[in-house]
């Protein structure tokens, strides 16, 4: 009997980091133009104290301005499906939830496509489109998960096979409403619709909104994490976790708002990257046990480090040539869906 | 109900009426609840007005068929339901009225089961009961470890401490459950139909522990069954329900009288009393 610490959760999320970093590192490193481990970690350090402009090299270039804010964005994506993916699961009581399976994904698309065409109408500046895409995904991926909701609810009760399929059915559908979408009334910066789909960091958006993103991120995953503790008991069902002292109505809420905002922000900057809120949480479930305390933290470091090998992947197996960073994650977590659903069924 | 006690009574907040006598710990005060799809439809469900009460140490047995409105009346008594009149206090304060904390510092509630969606060991189950007593991401402390080891001891649990919940049997998962209602510390202690998936062994051991437990713990324990004999044999007190009304309310020597039990459960039956003053009951076969 030995519960969680706080020196035990640090050290763990230490090793999760120093892992992280590690990852960070390689992917630097790997890319259709090859660096050496001595000149990245020259010019890190030059960039850590403000000198990058001493950097000369084209290899230099290419690290700091194109493959480091590509693994920053992979970094907070990553983390921020993963929490997504690990709260859904406990609000929904369905270790199946994931913002790509249960169609939120593609809620937030719908809406940053919305959002962009608004932009495009009033002919606002670029500048408002960084902070309107990830509101309208924000709104996208809340409607959405609350249309799932209601759709999973038989006869008053949460019923896990329904709702699963409620989320597919769903995601069908606005993957629908994105096709038609993209092919009538798109317009020059709507991106692609495999990149709604099918998720791409090959673009990173500007400084200003990753610091947004990074703010958005911080704010609802601490959100998230101050219910930790409450989400161990929500697991075993809302009656139970009222008579153990929960708040249950407020939890829900904060959550729901939290992991929708997550969704939103992630989409808004990297289209549909699926799976990740699937396969990360139950990986770290199986290393580090279920408790959220230790769980969410675990999941958003674990989040970073799948997608950016994910997407450093992506950018080298078919060099010069690029692969979707979701269809990366879709041939590991398809099987890996398959696999969970079985063994939930046997 | 004199000055003296009303003066030694808790003050409730605002809307509560602080209850007189310090003996009593729950008092049922014609409560009442319907269960209705909207307010213009007809009532699905109702729960007439009852009214009991229970000090600490005492066991009640909530008696009845199915649909009688026994697990409403937990509910109630719990909090989790408001009732439509009446009151149900706890120590003077309404336990609809408390927070979801306090509440739960004050009654536990063992469910008729309780599913695990992801596996967990016994102990990190038991400590779930200490949920209460922190505030936020509070980590547990030594003493939180104390208590669960205690609440595990009593129920005979302490060596499936370390075992996983989804590998025990339901008798073991039972006590376990007990235990975490146990580590709440409460002062009420509910359980709806804990003997259900129990066998005949189990079920025994089970109520007599809670025996046991309401009176070394002072716990007022609420216990919703169908078991004639094991409430009549353990209960102080018995509430009989049939169709959402309260036929008959006080210790079972009392209640059990072979044409209210008849025609409450439907069936041809004879109570007979035991040399300990207990009734027992013989179903019959129908003729």
């Amino acid at each position: 009997m030995r519960p969680l610490t706080l020196g035990r959760l640090l050290l763990r999320c230490g090793i999760l980091a120093l892992v992280l970093f590690v990852v960070v590192v390689v992917a630097l490193k790997l890319g259709a133009v090859q660096v050496s481990l001595y000149g990245l970690g020259r010019d890190v350090i030059r960039v850590l104290l403000g000198q990058s402009s001493s950097i000369s090299s084209d290899y230099g270039m290419i690290v700091v301005d194109i493959r480091m804010p590509r693994i920053l964005l992979a970094i907070v994506v990553g983390a921020s499906l993963s929490i997504a993916g690990a709260s859904f699961q406990a609000l929904l009581r369905n270790p199946l939830a994931d913002p790509y399976v249960l169609g939120v994904s593609s809620g937030a698309s719908v809406g940053s496509i919305l959002a962009l065409m608004l932009v495009n109408q009033l002919a606002l500046s670029p500048a408002f489109a960084g902070i309107i895409t990830p509101l309208g995904a924000f709104l996208g991926a809340a409607l959405t998960i609350l249309a799932v909701y209601f759709l999973g609810r038989r006869s008053g009760h949460l019923d896990s096979g329904t709702l699963l399929l409620g989320g597919i059915i769903t995601a069908s559908f606005l993957q629908a409403i994105i096709m038609f979408l993209m092919s009538t009334l798109a317009g020059g910066n709507l991106r692609g619709a495999s990149y709604w789909m099918m998720g791409s960091l090959s673009t990173p958006p500007p400084p200003s909104l990753l610091y947004l993103l990074g703010f958005g991120f911080l704010l609802a995953a601490g959100a998230i994490y101050t219910t930790a503790s409450d989400l161990n008991l929500l697991l075993a069902g809302e009656m139970e976790a009222m008579h153990l002292g929960v708040d249950v109505p407020r939890v829900r809420l904060v959550v729901y708002l939290a992991a929708s905002l997550l969704t939103g922000l992630a989409v808004s900057v990297s289209g549909t990257i699926g799976y990740v809120g699937l396969l990360v949480p139950h990986a770290m479930r199986l290393v580090f046990g279920s408790d959220h305390r230790m769980l969410l933290p675990a999941s958003a470091l674990g989040g970073a480090i799948a997608v950016v090998i994910a997407d450093t992947i992506a950018r080298t197996v078919v060099a010069p040539s690029e692969l979707s960073v979701g269809a990366v994650t879709a041939l590991v977590g398809a099987p890996f869906f398959i696999y969970l659903l079985r063994r939930r069924l046997a | 109900m004199s000055a003296a006690h009303r003066m030694a009574s808790p003050k409730g907040s605002a809307g509560d009426q602080p209850h007189g006598n310090p003996d009593v710990r729950l008092s049922v005060e014609q409560a009442s609840y319907v269960y209705a799809p909207n307010p213009s439809q007809a009532p699905l469900f109702t729960l007439e007005a009852l009214s009991f009460q229970a000090k600490p140490g005492e066991v009640v047995a909530i008696l009845g068929p199915n649909a009688s409105g026994k697990s409403t009346l937990l509910k109630l008594i719990s909090g989790a339901l408001e009732p439509l009149s009446g009151r149900v206090f706890l120590h003077g304060f309404a336990t609809h009225a408390l927070s979801p904390k306090t509440r739960a510092q004050r009654i536990a509630f063992v469910q008729q089961e309780s599913r695990l969606l992801f596996p967990s060991r016994a102990w990190e189950f038991v400590l779930q009961g200490r949920h209460a007593y922190g505030g936020g991401l509070r980590f547990e402390t030594e003493e939180d470890v104390t208590i669960i080891r205690n609440a595990l001891a009593q129920v005979g649990a302490l060596e499936l401490g370390d075992r996983w919940m989804d590998k025990i049997s339901g008798g073991e998962k039972q006590r376990v459950i007990l235990a975490r209602a146990l580590a709440q510390q409460p002062l009420l202690l509910l359980l709806d139909e804990p003997t259900l998936h129990l066998d005949i062994g189990a079920q025994v051991d089970l109520l007599d522990s809670l025996r046991k437990l309401a009176a070394q713990n002072r716990y007022t324990v609420i216990v919703v069954t169908h078991e004639l004999n094991l409430a009549g044999e353990y209960a102080d007190q018995v509430v009989l329900l049939q169709k959402g009304k309260c036929l008959r309310a006080g210790p079972p020597a009392g209640v059990y009288q072979r044409d209210l039990l008849e025609q409450v459960f439907q069936a041809p039956l004879t109570v007979e009393m035991t040399s300990s003053g207990r009734p027992r009951v013989t179903i019959l076969a129908k003729k």
